[in-house]
Order: C-alpha cells, then structure tokens, then sequence
C-alpha cells in the first residue's frame, strides 16, 4: 500500500539549514529508495512562490501566496509499504534527525494512505 | 515495532549471517533478539538505530551461544572483540561500520537464499522470508498451500544449505551470469504468482507484486551495473502499471488493447521506462530487458492506435534470438500481423504448426484464427477459434472463443 507523507514546518531558526541534516536527509532517502520503498519525492518551494484556488460561496478566487499559515508545506514523499507503521516509522526517522541536527526546529509529518486496487477489489476470505 | 522488523530484518540477518556462517543460525539469532526488544523497548522506548541495536542484541546472543558451545574459540574471539569494541563506539561510528558491509551483506543473502542447490519453491520461501521478512503464514497465504508445507521447505531449505556447506557468499566471477538468472527467476515468480491473483482473493497475494518490486528496487541499488536487474525492474512496473485496469467490475480480465488507459499507474509507468533506459544505458538488453521493451512500446501509446507495432515485432525477434521459445515466437507472429498485415503474420503462425510444445497451447489457434479473420477466411477462422475453445482451461476463455466463431459463421445481416 501506499502513503504521502508531507511535511510542514511550524517554527525554524533563522538561516539556511546545517549543511550535516542535509547530508543526513539525503542519506536516509538513499537508505529509503535502495530498501525500495519510496517512490517519489521532492521538496517544495516556499508558498510565496504559489497560489490557491479556492471556491467559496459559488465563487472561484486566486490568490497568490504566501499563505497565510503559519506552517508551510515544504516537502512531500510517495512511500510503497506493507502497513501504515512501516510509513510511521520512516517519518519518524526524517523528524528525528531534524531533532538531533537542526535545535529549534519545529514541524509534523502527515502520513496518509492513497487509495490502491485494494479498496475496490470485493472483499476476499476473511484472513 | 513490526514495522522495524519488516524495514531491519533482512539486513540485521545479512549481517550476522556473515559472521556466523550460517543463514538458519543467523534467522534464530535475530529473531531472539527481536523478542528481546519486544521486551525492552515498551520500557525504554525505540532506539534511533534500531537496526543496529537489534544486530547489536543477536550478536551478544551469538556469543554466548558459542561459549556454551566452547568449540568456536576463534571465532569467539573475533566476535567478541568486534561487539565490545562497537559497545564502546558511538552509535554513528557503529552506523558507519554496519553501512560498509550491509550493501555486500544483503546481496550475499540473496544470493544464498537463491542457490540453485535448493528447489524453486525453496528458493521462493527462502527469499519471502529473510529478504521480505514475510511470516511462514503470510507466505503459505501468499501461495495457497498449507503452513507446515511452507515452514518445512523453509527447514529444507536452511538444512540444504548447511549439509552441502554452501559458503554465504558472492558467486564466483564465471558463475555470475548464471546465479544472477537464477536469482531474477525467484524475483519474477514471486511477481507473477502475485499478478496471476485475482480481484477479490486475500489480498496479500496481489502484494506479492509489491514485494517482488521492492526486492527488484533493493537490488538494482546493490547491482546497479547489471542491465538485467533493471530490465526486469522495468518490466515488472510496467506491467504492474496496469494492475488497475486489467479486471471488468464483474473479476473477468481485460485484454490489453480493450484496458482504458487512464486508468494505468503512470507513477509506475514513469518508474519502469527509468530503469528501462538505466538497462539500455548499461549495453545490450538481455530477455527481461527486451520483454520490458516491448511492455514500454505498449505504455507509450496512449491509445492503442499509436502503439508501434514495427518497433514490437523487432524487438520479439531479438526476444527470440537471445530467449528463443515458440511462445515468443508466436507473439511474434502477433505484433508481425500488427505491423505488416495478416498474412505476413500467419506466415510464422502456420511455422508454428509443426511445434509439438504447443500441441495442446489453445493461443496457437486463436491467433491463427484472429489472423485468418482479419484475412477474410471467416470459416476457416471460426475452426480455429472452435478448437481454441477446446483447447483451453480457461472458462471465460472458451466462452470468448465460441462467441467469435459463432459471429464469424452468422450470415451478414
């Protein structure tokens, strides 16, 4: 099964980040796509960058970013993996070393499930 | 914690199988230790190298075994220094020492656990359970086949490797070509025993593609040389792209040219025309490299009216030159028929005629009886698909068949 798990950045200490996380991020993506299960990923560019579509009221506004949140969204990644732990567990990983390399850095990662041919196949025998 | 099992296990036993020689030992080892950290972790909560700590954990218990065992002096030694020194050295420094052998470690159990000295279905359950870390249920669920039959090919298996003292290692320069084929094999089987699955079944056979993907993805990062590896990469994406799209609401499949599209994974299509061109990169395409080729022909076309049949017809007889088989041979004569017309097609199907292991193969007839339709020879047609549907085993098959001799004997309206 599949699941995104996306990245907002709630509090960051001013400046770019240690050169050691990026090492450190780089390399955890490496141990994710040789153990074959991250599919895709990216970082994504500040919300200044951006704009939102949205339709309220029967009407459609565009707005151009920034948004006005407080957390940005700032990266995402496509994991292939057996249960929603295995996602939990790379995420946690990602957020621990921003913990242990970047002091002051605060965030959450989404873990969500994609749907999958799974959800549409009829129920099979019980396991 | 079972998900820092399924991420760790197949490296924490590729590490201790190195040190203990013994990949069944090596499978005991981390298990226990895997009990341990059941034990321990609720109370100390996950260590951030809990892949390191568990190979950390199986270690100490190798070496009390060989104390009890008082014959492995030496290697006691070497062991028991190795894990005091790692005891004492930061958990990065003892990080660093795993990673440099890990990449050798996993491909050596691979391998292993591929050895032609061991049966396919051995090979198969083997490798579902050290490199997928995959249960003897899930596996034997996996199969169909009973739980005692899967634990004791698994028993056979390690026992076959100890008895013939099989070393944990990379094969020999000579033997490469030969111990990689036989390692692809295992993969693909996996694979297609997932993709012949159909909607509906427990779902964890459909997973086997996804494990089988994951296993291609682990080793064409350990063999990223070997154009094969990625050929096969390639082909299993491409095709599992069209998982979605290959089965009618009411479970009966969808054939190729009649699948909406839309509906295939370009996520995966995108992945495997990557490891695709990584394969041609590398020199020339092997079989699995070929026949991911020609699933890139079909992936390409966005409606099957672009599909470049002259380019696929090529590509089967280079298919046939390096993995030559009458059933590529009759595809061949499909995607000729395709490319240049009915009648040069038929030409290599009536070849095939003659070709006693596709006596009993119903696709010879239907595409024969395909081709003579499309030619104008409607009774001779309506033969061939009659004794396709003879031929075949397939229920929705047969009735496919007679509907099409049926249609090609009725008078035009």
């Amino acid at each position: 099964m599949r699941y995104m798990i996306t990245l907002r950045v709630n509090a960051q200490p001013d400046g770019p980040p240690p050169a050691e996380l990026m090492e450190a991020i780089a390399k955890l993506g490496q141990e994710a796509t040789e153990s074959g299960v991250l599919l895709d990923t990216n970082g994504l560019a500040p919300s200044a960058e951006g704009a939102r579509v949205e339709l309220a009221g029967g009407r459609l506004t565009v707005t151009d970013g920034p948004f006005a949140e407080a957390k940005e969204l700032i990266s995402y990644a496509l994991y292939q993996v057996r249960s929603k732990e295995e996602a939990v567990e790379w995420a946690s990983r990602f957020l621990r070393l921003h913990r242990d390399m970047w002091p002051g850095w605060e965030g959450e990662a989404d873990v969500l499930r994609l749907f999958g041919p799974e959800d549409f196949a009829p129920p099979g025998p019980p396991a | 914690m079972e998900a820092v099992w399924r991420i760790e296990s197949a490296r924490v036993i590729a590490g201790l199988a190195r040190m203990v020689h013994d990949v069944g030992l090596a499978e005991e080892l981390a298990q226990d230790a895997l009990v341990q950290a059941l034990e321990q972790w609720p109370r100390t909560g996950v260590p951030d190298n809990p892949g390191a700590w568990l190979t950390l954990a199986a270690k100490h218990r190798a070496i009390d075994l060989f104390r009890r065992r008082d014959v492995y002096e030496r290697k006691l030694q070497e062991i028991g220094r190795d894990a005091e020194v790692r005891q004492e050295s930061a958990e990065a420094e003892l990080d660093d020492a795993l990673d440099d052998h890990i990449g050798d470690d996993l491909l050596r159990l691979i391998f292993t656990a591929c050895h032609p000295v061991l049966p396919p279905e051995g090979r198969l359950a083997l490798t579902l359970r050290l490199l997928g870390g995959l249960t003897t249920q899930e596996i034997a669920r996996a199969f169909l086949v009973p739980e005692p039959t899967v634990a004791q090919r698994i028993v056979r298996a390690k026992r076959t490797l100890a008895e013939k003292k099989i070393a944990i290692e990379l094969p020999p320069p000579a033997e490469l070509p030969t111990r990689l084929a036989s390692l692809l094999e295992v993969i693909y089987l996996i694979f297609n025993e997932g993709y012949a699955a159909t909607a509906g079944e427990d779902w964890i056979r459909p997973s086997l593609c996804e494990e089988a993907m994951r296993l291609g993805r682990v080793l064409a990062g350990l063999m990223p040389g070997e154009p094969e590896v990625h050929g096969l990469l390639a082909l299993m994406e491409i095709q599992a792209s069209r998982i979605p799209a290959r089965t009618a609401p009411d479970g009966s499949p969808i054939l190729l040219l009649d699948q909406d599209r839309a509906r295939w994974d370009r996520l995966l299509v995108r992945r495997g025309l990557a490891a695709l061109a990584r394969a041609e990169s590398l020199g020339s395409l092997g079989p699995y490299g070929l026949q991911a080729a020609i699933a890139a022909c079909h992936a390409r076309a966005l409606t099957p009216q672009d599909t470049d049949w002259e380019r696929i017809a090529a590509l089967y007889r280079l298919l046939a030159h390096v993995a030559p088989s009458p059933v590529v041979e009759l595809n061949r004569a499909v995607a000729v028929g395709m490319a240049y017309g009915p009648a040069k097609g038929l030409e290599i199907a009536d070849a095939l005629m003659q070709e006693r292991t596709l006596r009993g193969y119903a696709h010879l007839p239907a595409v024969r009886a395909d081709l003579l339709a499309k030619l104008g020879r409607a009774e001779e047609a309506a033969g061939e698909f009659e004794r396709a549907a003879g031929l075949t085993r397939n229920a929705r098959e047969r009735t496919l068949f007679l509907d099409r001799a049926a249609a090609l004997l009725r008078p035009p309206a």
